[in-house]
């Protein structure tokens, strides 16, 4: 009975993680509304597995683990990153851009 | 009851989201989304998801949080200094794409699972009831999708090396 307001929130959340990433310029804060997407779409299989069963609790296991994953490492790129270049904000870090 | 409970914690929950990313200092972003997270777990709880609930407090309010506010703190970055939000003209097209990206969102919500595929309501509350929360999710996670769950740990373990490989100064 839940399931349409949990969804409507799920894409409340999954929408303002969208908004941070395109208003932000520090690469931690991007990465958090990264997570915070991640973690509207973990709402969203939760609240449909209670109308068509138990999987989607079993893939936001494997969500979970895939962010943990993620973080690992992109922190340890963003240290990487702020070793070399002594800053986070997104429009110094343009090697890549050509 | 529920339904109050439910529309508290969301409320909280959108709202810590958007102080999450509005906020200049990261770490009192990295705090609300926090407070983010516990909501949401609440909400897992009141969608008879409870093991799912605990793992969202130890992993992601725990442990991932943990990681990125030592991150901030390593890199010293605590104090506010010029903020890093994008222009007025940035502001805006950050803010349209996102009230569209939203409203597409809430259309895409009208489309209901067919009926063949739902089950009765109060299925999951059921067999939690029955066979207890932890038990309802480890089944089909140690059955039908034990290889994922095996690739998943290695995926882990790739992770590892990797992150240490790219944060170590020196190998």
């Amino acid at each position: 009975m839940l399931l349409g307001p949990a969804l409507a929130v799920s894409a409340v959340l999954f929408s303002l993680g969208v908004v941070g990433v395109l208003l932000r310029r520090n690469a931690i804060i991007i990465f958090m509304c990264i997570e915070l997407m991640l973690n509207a779409v973990n709402l969203a299989f939760v609240a449909l597995s209670q109308q068509l069963g138990m999987d989607g609790q079993v893939f936001v296991f494997f969500v979970m683990t895939v962010a943990a994953a993620e973080a690992a490492v992109g922190l340890a790129i963003v240290i990487a990153v702020y070793r070399h270049r002594e800053t986070l904000n997104l429009q110094n870090i343009n090697l890549l851009r050509g | 009851m529920t339904t109050i409970a439910f529309w508290l914690f969301s409320g909280v929950a959108v709202l810590s989201a958007f102080l999450c990313i509005t906020r200049r200092s990261p770490v009192a972003s990295a705090l609300w989304l926090v407070c983010t997270f516990f909501n949401i777990a609440a909400l897992f709880v009141l969608l008879d998801a409870h093991f799912i609930a605990a793992a969202q407090v130890l992993v992601y309010a725990g442990a991932i949080m943990v990681l990125f506010l030592f991150v901030i703190m390593l890199l010293n970055l605590g104090r506010s200094g010029p903020g890093d939000m994008k222009g007025p003209w940035g502001r805006v097209v950050a803010v349209a794409a996102g009230v569209v990206l939203a409203l597409e969102l809430l259309v895409l919500r009208l489309a209901v699972p067919p009926a063949e595929f739902r089950l009765p309501p109060g299925t999951i509350a059921r067999e939690v009831e029955a066979r207890g929360a932890v038990q309802a999710v480890a089944q089909p996670l140690f059955q039908a999708y034990l290889i994922p769950f095996e690739i998943t740990s290695l995926m882990l373990l790739v992770a590892i090396v990797g992150a240490v490989v790219l944060a170590k100064r020196r190998i």
